[in-house]
């Protein structure tokens, strides 16, 4: 499924104009976005949370060439699936 | 502060204040929620285009250890949800 069959299929299940279901979808998204961004994490009951990790910089290797490079400090953002969501899916295989 | 649903509901009811009640926020938060469950547990993928992608892995049966007994034990084949982010989402995250 990708964004625009998710904002349809959410209009079709409340009834919502399309237009309605997308602002909201993306209201969502950006609070979500918003929230990571500025380093905290978010957390829904049933479905899942996100926090994010910092990572130093540290001395890499481009894989290709074997070259040494620094690699600079990052964040990334990861995703646990939450118990419930977890076991249905497993459920699901 | 942890975004948690009741953050998203509020963020909806704030734009919305003149077309939609509280519980109609609400209802869509949980309508979406379940769209995006039902779908993986169905074993699809979900792709969200500037945000990320959601997996759905079927991982092997491996042979494990209880890492506080050390005892050896066979981890059944399992069905497990990976997120990737996009690299719109990591750039955001690190402030470019």
């Amino acid at each position: 499924m990708n964004k625009s069959e998710l904002i349809e299929t959410l209009a079709q299940e409340t009834n919502l104009p399309f237009r309605e279901a997308d602002s909201i979808t993306n209201t969502i998204l950006e609070a979500m976005t918003n929230t990571l961004a500025s380093g905290d994490s978010i957390e829904i009951r049933g479905f899942g949370s996100f926090v994010v990790k910092e990572y130093d910089s540290y001395q890499g290797r481009n894989p290709k060439t074997g070259q040494k490079i620094k690699v600079p400090p990052k964040k990334l953002p990861f995703f646990k699936v939450g118990k419930e969501l977890r076991e249905r899916v497993d459920k699901g295989k | 502060m942890t975004l948690t649903k009741a953050d998203l509901v509020q963020h909806i009811y704030k734009i919305h204040d003149n077309d939609m009640t509280k519980a109609q926020a609400t209802e869509a938060v949980e309508a979406l929620l379940k769209i995006v469950k039902d779908c993986l547990i169905e074993g699809e993928d979900l792709l969200i285009s500037g945000f990320g992608k959601f997996n759905v892995k079927n991982k092997k049966a491996r042979r494990g250890r209880n890492p506080q007994t050390g005892q050896e034990l066979i981890l059944d084949a399992r069905r497990v949800v990976t997120f990737k982010p996009s690299g719109i989402l990591r750039d955001k995250i690190n402030g470019k």
